[in-house]
């Protein structure tokens, strides 16, 4: 038997494996297909303090080998989230996350504070690289200084695990993972989509409505691995990867890059039962490679 | 209803014209019951710059043989691939999808209309809805007679009308132009549609000035097809409604047509 657990600063998860955010909603949106309890964790769609309709339909367009989403935050505020989901969630054996967001800094402290009494979810994931939201969201993820601000305001209010999510839209990711660090995030996970376009020939317009949208898919797989691997070597904080898995052997390789668990997204669209697979195609793997401990695969890339 | 995905062996696939092929799917697991205006999101194998699945949706299934056809008209480049697909090769399909018509009451008189791979869902619907054909009629539009399917194995379930731009085949014009729609309109209880947007926001139309019950199946583009990724939003009068979750059937009274 192979040892899949990891540890995310308080967090134990009983696999590496987790789902990214905005990609399987609250999870009853793949609980149809795999067990819930199989995964590692559950990032849960992107929160708000109040709701929001996200931006105008089209928010999608197909590209080679991965899409373009400009959903733009589309959720139904942290207050339904603590009265409705959260009841039929909380027992569920598998950790909760909840991705937080705001257009100010206040915002992110307020949703904070509400998910913060919840006392099943035991780590947020503070999202400071949304691409798709005019005010806040990426804004605050571009720069040291209001990276740093928002983490700061954030970890004074929240005493469970903070997970920063960092955007790629950057020159450089380990000096906004580094500032991050520094005020006190427990753990980073990258990388968040990357801003982009697709256009129409025929009708010489946008395809999305907002111009531009998020580039997710295994298009963006090797620049998320770059990324992953330049900020396992800049913090100590664990590095939580993601960017294009489709499987067990992506899933290695970012491991390999020094993540200590990985997140499952857009491959989700084509087959929701993705991320147990890849549970099942790393404990393969450990078995075929005499590996006996997960842990083992953190930054095991041999430069 | 619960949703799987399954891995469809393609029993058939005939060519019905030029660029509307029937594919027979049979699956290894029971089926769970399925009704019109329902899908299904087909993956698209070994497609270049095909990333997304595609949904479909269903116009007959067979619950003795364990099979479901899927009328799929060539639109783009997946579509295409999926037509060429050979019996015996594996066809991956997430199933059941969406919501369904409402199915009509005993007794109602309803009208059926579609335009292009929205035939699917009519015939589907004239089938399964057990009223007595009398009061069924069924309308199919198309650009010129050589796109329209051969409806004989459903001819027993209505009264079918044709129509065609060009006037090869039936009336000529719009579906909307249709006859249909100036001399006996008001005896229609309901009104099902699917098909192109304008096609179905003209009958939507006519539909709220009549004061007539009408569904319409909408097709907005979707990655996932089971409510995930939130990209098929239509902007209801109740907000952001997910095409592949809350529709793809809305009553036009609900659209900001």
């Amino acid at each position: 038997m192979v040892d899949l657990r990891v540890k995310i600063h308080n967090l134990f998860l009983k696999n590496p494996v987790m789902t990214a955010s905005g990609t399987c909603g609250f999870g009853e949106e793949i609980a149809d297909f795999i067990n819930l309890s199989e995964l590692g964790g559950i990032v849960v769609k992107g929160t708000t303090l109040n709701h929001r309709e996200g931006n105008a339909y089209p928010r999608m367009a197909e590209t080679p080998s991965g899409m373009l989403n400009a959903v733009g935050l589309q959720n139904k505020g942290v207050d339904n989230f603590i009265d409705n989901i959260y009841p039929n969630i909380k027992d569920i054996d598998t950790h909760f996350i909840v991705n937080v967001n705001g257009s100010t800094i206040e915002e992110y402290v307020t949703v904070t504070e509400k998910i913060n009494k919840l006392d099943k979810i035991s780590a947020i994931e503070l999202n400071i690289s949304c691409p798709n939201v005019k005010e806040g969201g990426m804004s605050f993820g571009v720069s040291c200084q209001s990276a740093e601000a928002v983490v700061k305001a954030v970890r004074k209010v929240y005493d469970k695990t903070l997970i920063v999510k960092l955007s790629p839209n950057v020159t450089n990711i380990a000096e906004i993972a580094k500032a991050v660090e520094g005020q006190g995030a427990d753990s980073v996970s990258l990388i968040n989509t990357l801003l982009a376009m697709a256009v129409n020939a025929e009708t010489r317009k946008p395809v999305l409505s907002t111009i531009t949208g998020g580039l997710s898919g295994p298009a963006v797989k090797p620049v998320a691995l770059r990324m992953v691997w330049q900020v396992y070597n800049a913090v100590k904080i664990p590095v939580i990867g993601m960017g294009g898995i489709m499987n067990a052997t992506d899933a290695i390789e970012f491991m390999l890059a020094g993540a200590s668990a990985i997140q499952v997204g857009t491959a989700l669209f084509i087959d929701p039962t993705t991320p147990v697979k890849i549970v099942k195609g790393i404990s393969e793997y450990m078995e075929k490679h005499n590996i006996q401990s997960v842990d083992e695969l953190i930054g095991g890339l041999q430069c | 209803m619960k949703k799987t995905v399954i891995d469809f062996v393609l029993l058939e696939n005939k060519q019905l014209n030029k660029d509307n092929f029937q594919l027979v799917l049979q699956s290894p697991i029971l089926l769970s019951d399925i009704f019109p205006g329902q899908f299904t999101n087909v993956e698209i194998k070994d497609a270049k710059d095909i990333f997304l699945r595609r949904p479909f949706s269903v116009l007959d299934i067979n619950y003795q043989q364990q099979t479901i056809s899927l009328l799929v008209k060539i639109l783009g480049k997946g579509s295409k691939k999926l037509t060429e697909t050979i019996p015996g090769q594996t066809v991956s399909a997430i199933f059941p999808l969406g919501k369904s018509f409402t199915l009509p009451q005993k007794n109602d008189k309803i009208l059926l209309i579609g335009g292009g791979s929205g035939v699917a869902p009519m015939l589907f619907l004239s089938k399964i809805c057990g009223l007595n054909p009398d009061y069924v009629h069924i309308l199919i539009g198309a650009k010129t007679k050589s796109d329209h399917i051969g409806i004989s194995d459903y001819k027993q379930y209505g009264q079918f009308y044709f129509s065609t731009e060009d006037g090869s085949f039936g009336e000529k014009g719009y579906v909307t132009n249709h006859s249909i729609f100036t001399t006996q309109i008001e005896r229609f209880d309901k009104i099902y549609t699917c098909g192109p947007v304008l096609m179905m926001k003209a009958i939507g139309k006519i539909a709220k000035e009549k004061n007539i019950f009408c569904e319409v199946s909408l097709e907005n583009m979707m990655a996932c097809g089971f409510g995930a990724c939130l990209c098929c939003v239509e902007d209801t009068k109740a907000g952001h409604k997910c095409v592949c979750t809350d529709g793809p059937v809305f009553n036009v009274n609900d659209l900001k047509w």
